[in-house]
């Protein structure tokens, strides 16, 4: 058996590397969009300060006046604790409370200073004065926080698009009929077809990983076998996905449309770009049905807030559980033709 | 000899069109047996259900008594009519992967040596020409030493050369012991290579017996064949009862002299006249009322 998955491991590899426009876009893609992120995004508008306040704001003055300062963003939040971690994230300058006339800011950013400069200073006269609250914590840049999500997509689009197309071109010519008339099993087709797509997926993600190191300043503060451990359970649920796709179209126009239709609302639904808190609560919900989802955020807790393996328990469950389920269905379901 | 594949009752349906309609024969261990008809005749549904691709919906299949299993996958090698390889991959390693398939194997440079393809096996397999990439098919049906040797058309698209090389390969593996199941829909071919035929029409075996018996079973005449500019349509029709295929007039008759002495009363030249036997296509054409190649 195991000569028999060796033997289809082998070719379908020796298919991905000798495919070289195939191969360059898979390496070349990420590395390009993380290049145009990183100088995009290195410059973000300095002059945009941004205040997180709680809505139960009084109208005396002095908050008024403050809230005119021009060059600051006002968030509404109903929470404070959560935003604590973006101020020390630096992602909001300061949380400002006004019932309680509190406010918290990043003893190390300089934009918190500033803002903080202009609270005290549009309070001067007032009967209260509001309380400074410190926080620690280095900044996230966009780059820091996109590189996981870049890296999660790239094996979305490799695992997706790498097992379900090829199994399907394989179906339409007819290699998988000729496959069928040997003794090679659907457990040793499927077995080497995933075997191979995430061996291929890992080398080249890693690749991708230690050249960006090289190249770009970008934050990993959680372990290396963690990541790895994220990214490969990633990779095996991505695969599986592709697998139930794939498992008996026959048409190249229909897979693709399938494989769209499952990849971009991932694209954008997943938090590779950009955060969805703010957005509507049935998109956050809809989002932790995405794959994508758990293996980005679990690569961000990770290289971001140094997440260790029980912080990260519960995205591996779910990758873990449904990918098991989606491997059950993509074998269930699998015709040679 | 014993028989190595029995077929009974073998039924295949596509939606409400019957392919194959309750076919039965066996195979002889050692013998070549052919599968005629014409495109949609339902030969190529019937010999994919004998390798085990599709699945019959009534009926059976025994190999050598039992129902298809691993050892019939060990033992079958199979040439399918239309087969794409994997691409990116050299003659070499397709044929090192499907030695891995195998328990027992030819080792890849005996079948480069035997099927003249040790100028290719560096070469990607999707720049073979047509003729080397029909022997690359054989030689991997060929790999495991099979028993059983399955062959779909194998010489259709080829040129007569070509065509005739795989026909003395053909003959060699059976030389060998093993047993064949060719489908063609060429009369040449599967009388030079078959040992018994079945000839096959709208998913049904309408003849099935050695070529020579069957030939001996309808026909005691032989065929005059002239040619359509010598003969015209209207005279031959008429005064000859001749039917016209292929820019060939032909004349079916028991008496040859006879049918001569007339031809020259109606000055019909006859430098291009012809005389012979009746074959496999006049069978066809006898059993069903229309050309093999239609």
């Amino acid at each position: 058996m195991w000569k028999r998955i060796y033997a289809l491991f082998v070719a379908r590899n020796l298919e991905f590397f000798r495919d070289r426009s195939a191969l360059a876009w898979s390496v070349l893609l990420p590395v390009l969009i993380i290049f145009v992120f990183a100088y995009a995004f290195t410059d973000d508008n300095p002059e945009k300060f941004k205040v997180a306040m709680t809505g139960s704001a009084s109208k005396n003055a002095p908050l008024q006046e403050f809230k005119n300062t021009r060059f600051i963003s006002f968030i509404e939040i109903e929470h404070i604790d959560e935003n604590l971690r973006k101020v020390e994230r630096h992602r909001i300058d300061m949380v400002f409370d006004p019932p309680t006339d509190r406010y918290w800011i990043n003893e190390t950013s300089p934009n918190g200073y500033i803002v903080e400069k202009l609270l005290i200073a549009a309070y001067v006269g007032s009967e209260t004065q509001p309380r400074q609250n410190l926080v620690k914590g280095d900044e996230i840049r966009y780059i820091d926080w996109v590189i996981p999500g870049v890296i999660a997509m790239n094996i979305m689009w490799g695992a997706l698009f790498g097992i379900g197309y090829v199994i399907v071109r394989y179906r339409k010519f007819g290699v998988l009929k000729r496959l069928r008339a040997t003794p090679v099993t659907d457990a040793e087709f499927l077995s080497a077809q995933i075997f191979s797509r995430l061996w291929l997926l890992l080398v080249v993600n890693i690749a991708i990983f230690i050249g960006l190191d090289l190249f770009v300043d970008f934050r990993m503060d959680g372990s290396y076998f963690n990541l790895f451990l994220v990214f490969m359970l990633g990779c095996v649920n991505l695969i599986c996905c592709g697998l139930v796709v794939a498992a008996r179209i026959s048409s190249e126009e229909v897979a693709n449309g399938i494989l769209n239709l499952f990849s971009w609302p991932m694209m954008f639904l997943s938090g590779i770009w950009f955060s969805l808190e703010g957005a509507h609560p049935w998109m956050q919900k809809f989002a932790l049905l995405l794959p994508l989802t758990h293996v980005t955020d679990a690569a961000r807790e990770i290289m971001i807030d140094g997440a260790g393996i029980v912080q990260i328990s519960d995205h591996l469950l779910i990758l873990g559980v449904s990918s098991v389920v989606l491997l059950l269905i993509g074998a269930r379901i699998f015709q040679w033709e | 000899m014993s028989v190595i594949l029995q077929v009974s009752n073998l039924v295949k349906r596509f939606g409400h069109l019957t392919a194959v309609n309750d076919v039965s024969f066996e195979i002889h261990e050692g013998s070549c047996f052919g599968l005629l008809g014409p495109n949609g005749a339902g030969k190529t549904t019937t010999i994919e259900m004998l390798e085990g691709i599709k699945t019959p919906d009534a009926g059976s299949i025994l190999y050598q008594g039992e129902i298809l299993g691993p050892d019939f996958r060990n033992e079958a090698g199979i040439m399918f009519q239309t087969t794409a390889l994997q691409e990116f991959i050299t003659v070499r390693e397709i044929m090192l992967q499907f030695s891995r398939f195998y328990p027992d194997t030819y080792s890849i440079d005996e079948l480069a040596e035997r099927y003249q393809l040790h100028e290719f096996l560096h070469q990607d397999t999707r720049k073979l020409s047509g003729g080397q990439k029909q022997r690359l098919l054989l030689a991997m049906a060929l790999i495991n030493k099979p028993k059983v040797l399955f062959l779909d058309e194998p010489t259709t698209g080829l040129d007569p050369q070509s065509r005739r090389n795989l026909w003395k390969e053909v003959r060699a593996i059976k030389a060998q012991g093993a047993t064949v199941l060719l489908t063609t829909h060429y009369m040449e071919e599967a009388y030079e290579l078959c040992d018994e035929i079945a000839i096959m029409d709208h998913g049904r075996i309408i003849a099935h017996d050695a070529p020579d018996v069957l030939l001996a079973a309808h026909f005691n005449d032989v065929v005059v064949q002239l040619h359509e500019a010598d003969m015209p349509r209207e005279l031959g029709e008429t005064e000859f009862q001749a039917t016209y295929r292929n820019d060939s007039a032909h004349i079916v008759t028991g008496d040859v002299n006879q049918t001569i002495e007339r031809l020259l009363a109606f000055d019909v030249p006859l430098n291009r006249l012809r005389i012979r036997a009746r074959d496999l296509e006049d069978l066809f054409l006898e059993l069903t009322g229309k050309e093999l190649r239609a």
